[in-house]
């Protein structure tokens, strides 16, 4: 059985991608749109997670330090520079490069994968405790305030490229958003239909066997754990355009852990999971949020053991194999899978 | 006399007071092929170890064409021309057999050459019509046929085989003797075995390893009918 192109699948996801991108502004208000934007830029978000996670074997429990650099990084270069082009993309390099940096430590210095996560707890926590103290008028870059604990009010949003004095209507925000998901998601396909990435998975697969092929695995994680933080760096520019403000919280613990808990729910190993995952928790957040009766944590800690209890492949590869299932049922016998070659 | 392909000179590993492989000096020629045995524990998988950059060498050198490669990595080697089948096959289960060859044969060849290569090399080890299916759920045999065609579409020079046969019906293990003698026309092979009746079917050369030393290296016949060779093997002290 030859297994069935991926790109029936990767035209049917951008082309649902792109009809909510332009059927969610006629169903929904401005109101509904820009909720939607904080929905995308988690999704972003967890399709970093995803990537270096369900991809390259590298659980990471700190993808927030990269998304919350992203954000600081752009809101201190656009409170300097005024025009948001080039803190655009420095809220991309600035993760990326810091994520190449740690990752070289770690993996050139061959630490075994239980400490890639605790170091990138570590490092997480660490930038959180280093902002969260920065309150007060001693604490500044330039003509960016940093606040502390009270974080960074009034960034200015994207504006047209080049253009500092048209900057972006909310709508606009989310039509960029919308198409930088879209963006992200099928620069990810083609880079796991590369070459890399199928060396990327191999090693995931089996270290050992890599090397033995003449692969470096030390350098293609670096280059996926940097991917990975640029990824989630963008996120973070997105997640404060979306509110105009920036606090360490997206340093906090919390926020790491709703990271992964996007992945698990959706499902591991896939770049769709991650993202309906991150949309469906964040939806329900704001659906508890709006009452008072339950607390959202604790609603988020029941979601996640039961889906590790019940789901632990995620939504998306247990409806694959379901849909899977039902094709070859409708399938007359004689054409479907050989047997089993005898050994 | 020509630089051997391979040529190890003391070559001794040391797990703490543990002397795994004791001052081996070992070579072996262009395209040669050369069966290694010994009782469990002589050191024949240290020695591939330290051979392939798995495992550092206490003391000792080991050369490739000439070329020191007693400290370097692992890919680093492989990326010279060798290639190895481990004793507990490495294989990248959760993909298919497909790709656990496409992702040997595409380091340095553009994906159609690759792709070509693939092809080739399933049909030589007949493993064409379970391509597509997931190396995790095959038998033992046949994921370690997937690594030898993994390994040939890597195209080393030289290619180290761990025990091939182990755990094979009698036809694998004759398909398997074929397969290698047919890649020793162009490659040179270090084969590790315990079934003697393999061993027949394909050696010319042998070295028998026994407590990390050389114990003897002669033709098949000799060593298999050496009496030392017959008493490490039943069990008895060598003398």
């Amino acid at each position: 059985m030859k297994p069935r192109s991926a790109w029936p699948s990767l035209c049917a996801v951008l082309a649902a991608m792109l009809l909510v991108m332009f059927g969610l502004p006629l169903v929904t208000g401005l109101f509904g749109l820009v909720q939607a934007t904080v929905f995308i830029a988690m999704a972003v978000l967890a399709l970093s997670q995803g990537f270096i996670w369900g991809f390259g074997g590298i659980m990471s429990f700190g993808q927030s330090a990269f998304f919350g650099l992203g954000g600081y990084t752009y809101a201190v270069a656009v409170m300097n520079m005024g025009d948001s082009t080039a803190p655009f993309f420095l809220a991309i390099l600035l993760p990326a490069a810091f994520a190449a940096l740690l990752g070289y430590f770690m993996f050139y210095g061959r630490i075994s994968d239980a400490y890639v996560g605790v170091i990138t707890l570590t490092v997480t926590v660490i930038l959180f405790n280093v902002v969260n103290s920065t309150a007060g008028d001693v604490y500044h870059i330039g003509n960016a305030p940093l606040g502390g604990f009270n974080g960074m009010p009034s960034v200015p949003p994207l504006n047209m490229p080049g253009d500092p004095s048209t900057p972006l209507e909310p709508q606009q925000i989310y039509y960029v958003c919308m198409a930088l998901l879209i963006l992200v998601y099928a620069l990810l396909r083609l880079i796991l239909a590369s070459k890399f990435g199928r060396v990327v998975v191999a090693i995931r697969e089996n270290e050992t066997r890599a090397m033995l092929l003449g692969y470096d695995p030390r350098l293609y994680k670096l280059l996926v754990f940097a991917i990975g933080g640029g990824i989630a760096g963008l996120a973070g520019c997105l997640f404060t355009n979306w509110g105009g403000f920036i606090s360490p919280t997206v340093f906090g613990l919390s926020q790491s852990a709703q990271i992964i808990i996007f992945v698990l729910v959706g499902g591991l190993g896939t770049l769709i999971g991650p993202i309906l995952g991150a949309v469906a928790i964040e939806y329900l957040i704001s659906v508890i949020g709006s009452q008072q009766t339950l607390n959202a944590d604790l609603i988020l800690g029941v979601v996640l053991v039961a889906f590790v209890l019940l789901v632990p492949q995620g939504v998306v590869p247990v409806l694959r194999n379901g849909v899977q299932r039902l094709l070859a049922l409708r399938r007359p016998a004689a054409l479907r899978a050989p047997k089993v070659a005898q050994p | 006399m020509s630089v051997p392909l391979l040529q190890t000179s003391g070559l001794t590993m040391r797990f703490g007071g543990v002397t795994a492989v004791d001052s081996v000096d070992f070579a072996l020629g262009e395209v040669e092929l050369r069966c290694l045995i010994g009782p469990n524990g002589a050191g024949k998988s240290t020695f591939f170890k330290m051979l392939t950059g798995q495992l550092m060498p206490t003391a000792g050198t080991i050369r490739f064409r000439g070329r020191d490669i007693t400290e370097a990595k692992t890919h680093e080697i492989a990326r010279l021309g060798v290639g190895i089948k481990t004793q507990v096959p490495n294989v990248f289960n959760g993909l298919s057999v497909y790709e656990n060859v496409f992702v040997a044969a595409t380091r340095g060849h553009p994906p159609h050459r690759a792709r070509t290569m693939v092809d080739q090399v399933l049909t030589r080890t007949g493993l064409t019509d379970i391509a597509f299916r997931t190396v995790g759920q095959l038998a033992h045999g046949q994921r370690q046929w997937v690594e030898i065609s993994a390994v040939l579409a890597q195209e080393p020079d030289l290619i180290l085989l761990d025990e091939p046969a182990a755990g094979m019906t009698y036809d694998e293990v004759v398909r398997t003797s074929e397969l290698i003698r047919e890649i020793n026309r162009a490659q040179a092979l270090i084969v590790v075995e315990h079934d003697m009746q393999f061993i027949r079917m394909i050696a010319k050369t042998v070295t028998v390893f026994n407590r990390g030393r050389i114990l003897v290296e002669d033709s098949v016949d000799a060593v298999l009918t050496n009496q030392t060779v017959r008493d490490i093997y039943l069990g008895k002290q060598a003398a």
